[in-house]
């Protein structure tokens, strides 16, 4: 038996290690030595500039907007997100209990979740584009609502006031159906004797919500913030299709600002690779914050 | 020995973990040059062959796919190969040229033409401090395929070669003749026997009419706000002379809050005071708002002249639309009404690298060709850099208008090139500006302020390369 283990490691973890190392880590590696070049981008020629891609960086005020909006994406999209999802999570699994003994969801909920699920399936061009079309002023469905009541609506994604707003509501809507999802299969992990139990014992829904079911799911809230979390500090494909970080700015994001230096009106390769580098660590220093913060003791359901 | 080869020594003895960030640097930046495969294509000058193309050498193609389609490209290809039989063209299209090519220019093998065209375009700036181009000097030096005994420069219209020069060499060849203005539908004020107005008060008292008459006087891309900045430029130009373009394309300081410019924004900043603009034109980018008006929902928009061919699904017959140059501010103009904007645009580039330069630039000539030219212009409804080029051409209502306006507007026409010199400034910054002043937000001297912080911060940056003309 022994003598045939090395041969199985090798074969099952070698390739993949290596693809790894190639088309991630050297990457990184060679962003983190680019970032210190001067590189622009159509020519084999760099010449080295030590930090002062990121001394520009540190006195560059539209890095700083776009940072400014990645910090409301990242504290404001996953609270949203995950509220959402347990929300609905909780309704479709055990929102239904109305003078029923036994805990079930409301009625439909099959049908529910799959609709929720819907945003998922769609490409997140397509998703830009549909609510592109949505926020269309003139002819746009919510202006067409608004009409209809009588308001004449915002130029939505057309006014620096709204733009960031409308992006982030996107950003939220294509991610919750996946938290339902995932916060139902966890919450059908529960066992049923536990609500049985607090049934009994009388307690409200907002209470076996708070006392029972978070808890629990505990370890898949903390793993659906870090996601979120991450997708915060991105969000370049959402931004870039819908505004493309503007009107004037206001809805710039940092992976807007990184892929503009870089391929969009200028070519600033080396300035670009700086603010990857930034990305990378605030990406990072985030992942591992929330690990940290989100630790909990485990309940075992044994 | 060089850096990649000892790349690939060390990786293949394992060595990559600890030294690996010094190491793989050669991967990104370090191609280029070392791949054995530096063969060129030349062959020998003669006079049937002035550019020395070399009969055999394969020519590749890149062509932006947008407005234009890629068409009209392959007709070019197809008159090289009548004319270089043995000559393979390897042709392809996109519409994301900078993130297609930039691989490429940096390894070392560009395809030996580009068309660096759209929204992917890549920054000239960048390419030209980096001497990613090659000159295209002896293209215009060279006999005209067709028009006998002119040099392919005799063909061409002014300024067609001003444009795509930086520092006085060559780099850039814009094909297409493209003129900005305003533009209207001449059956919409034949039906409401309204006229164009020619000074600013007459055009304001003919906004007032048309607001009164429900139809929104003005429409612009809410989203590319930049189309904005052309009225407003050349107003200013118009107002104060050709030295506010230059001033402007210098980067001299406060150009852009020159006397004229300020009479400029000012006057323009009246059509935004009395609400002249459609209702939600902030939100819409450049197809929607040239649809709206297209569907008689505004009577004017900024555009250049490739609006009737983006347009052309979606125009009503007999919508009969037509550029007009920017009204004049008063009688002290220094250029008269008939002056308008008109500038080569649609930039193809040979790679310094390229294999095949000498086919790149006989391509070139090939366009620039009487029979290129024409061919283009009937494809796709567009003029070309090459004079005279449409005779005996049928062209479209709007484009017959683009002609007349070009014809009364004679050697008063000008030009700016800031743009193209300093891609980020258009794009972004004063693209960012202009959006805050239509949208009303911001008044004419915060409009101009702006715009002078981001032409103040191009100058400062010392990555850029900066370059001057003269006027």
């Amino acid at each position: 038996m022994k003598h045939g283990k090395i041969p199985l490691i090798v074969t099952f973890l070698v390739p993949p290690l290596l693809l790894y190392v190639v088309f991630v880590v050297s990457p990184y590696l060679q962003a983190f030595q680019i970032s210190t070049t001067d590189w622009l981008g159509y020519s084999a020629e760099a010449n080295p500039v030590g930090l002062a891609n990121f001394r520009a960086l540190w006195h560059d005020d539209y890095v700083w907007n776009a940072l400014k909006n990645n910090a409301i994406l990242l504290a404001l999209v996953p609270v949203f997100t995950i509220a959402f999802g347990l929300f609905f999570a909780t309704m479709l699994s055990m929102g239904g209990r109305r003078g029923r003994a036994g805990v079930t969801g409301v009625r439909g909920g099959a049908f529910y979740r799959t609709v929720y699920f819907f945003p998922q399936v769609l490409s997140v061009v397509i998703i830009a584009a549909l609510w592109k079309e949505a926020y269309h002023p003139t002819s746009g469905l919510l202006n067409g609502i608004l009409r209809v009541v009588g308001v004449s609506g915002p130029a939505w994604l057309g006014d620096p006031d709204t733009a960031f707003w409308c992006v982030l509501a996107v950003m939220v809507w294509a991610n919750v159906g996946f938290y339902v999802v995932l916060f139902g299969a966890a919450m059908s992990a529960i066992p049923r004797e536990i609500y049985e139990a607090v049934l009994l014992d009388g307690a409200s829904r907002w209470t076996t919500l708070c006392r029972i079911t978070i808890p629990l799911l505990w370890d898949t809230v903390q793993v659906a913030w870090i996601y979120l979390a991450v997708a915060a500090l991105d969000g370049f494909i959402l931004v870039q299709l819908m505004t493309n970080g503007g009107p004037n700015f206001s809805s710039d994001v940092i992976g807007v600002r990184m892929y503009d230096t870089a391929f969009g009106s200028e070519t600033k390769f080396g300035y670009a690779s700086a603010i990857g580098v930034v990305m990378f660590f605030l990406t990072l220093s985030v992942a591992v914050l929330a690990l940290r913060v989100g630790r909990r003791e485990r309940i075992e359901l044994s | 020995m060089d850096r990649r080869d000892i790349l690939r020594r060390s990786a293949a003895a394992g060595l990559l973990a600890t030294p690996a960030a010094g190491l793989l640097a050669g991967c990104a930046t370090g191609g280029g040059g070392d791949s054995g495969d530096t063969k060129t294509y030349q062959g020998t000058k003669s006079a049937q062959n002035p550019l020395g193309v070399a009969e055999d050498a394969p020519l590749e193609v890149v062509i932006f796919n947008g407005g234009f389609g890629e068409d009209y490209a392959k007709a070019h290809e197809a008159m090289y190969t009548a004319n270089h039989p043995k000559a393979k063209i390897q042709h392809s299209a996109t519409t994301e040229i900078s993130k297609t090519l930039q691989p490429r220019f940096v390894d070392g093998t560009p395809p030996d033409v580009v068309n660096n065209s759209g929204a992917g375009q890549i920054d000239f700036n960048g390419l030209v401090s980096q001497n990613a181009l090659a000159d295209l000097g002896e293209l215009l030096a060279a006999p005209s395929l067709d028009i006998p005994g002119k040099t392919v420069k005799d063909t061409l219209l002014p300024g067609a070669v001003e444009v795509g020069s930086y520092d006085g060499r060559f780099l850039v060849m814009n094909y297409t003749y493209t003129v900005y203005g305003i533009w209207h539908s001449t059956k919409l004020f034949a039906d409401r026997g309204w006229e164009y107005a020619k000074t600013w008060d007459e055009h304001i008292a003919l906004c007032k009419k048309i607001k009164a008459a429900g139809i929104a006087p003005w429409t612009y891309a809410g989203k590319h706000p930049r189309y904005m900045s052309w009225p407003v430029i050349s107003t200013a130009i118009k107002f104060g002379g050709t030295s506010v373009a230059t001033a402007i394309d210098n980067l001299e300081p406060n150009a852009w809050k020159s006397d004229a410019m300020k009479a400029a924004a000012d006057a323009w900043h009246q059509i935004v005071k009395d609400k002249f603009i459609l209702d939600g034109t902030p939100g819409l980018d450049h197809v929607q708002s040239q649809t709206a008006w297209c569907q008689g929902k505004a009577a004017f928009i900024s555009c250049g002249s490739w609006l009737e061919s983006e347009q052309k699904s979606v125009t009503p017959a007999g919508f009969n639309m037509t550029v007009a140059p920017t009204p004049s501010l008063g009688g002290g103009d220094k250029l008269p009404f008939e002056a308008v904007r008109g500038t080569a645009g649609e930039p193809f580039m040979v790679p310094a690298k390229a294999k095949n330069v000498a086919g790149g630039l006989e391509y070139f000539r090939t366009m620039l060709s009487k029979q290129g030219a024409q061919d283009f212009t009937k494809k796709v409804a567009s003029l070309t850099v090459v004079a005279g080029a449409t005779e005996g051409v049928e062209l479209p209502y709007g484009l017959t208008t683009v002609v007349k306006a070009l014809e009364a507007s004679g050697a008063n026409g000008f030009n700016w090139v800031y743009n193209n010199y300093y891609r980020k400034l258009e794009r972004n910054l004063v693209d960012a500006a202009c959006g805050e002043f239509f949208s009303g937000r911001i008044g004419p001297a915060e409009f101009l302020d702006q715009c002078q912080k981001g032409a103040d911060s191009i100058a400062a940056d010392t990555s850029i390369k900066k370059y001057k003309r003269s006027a």
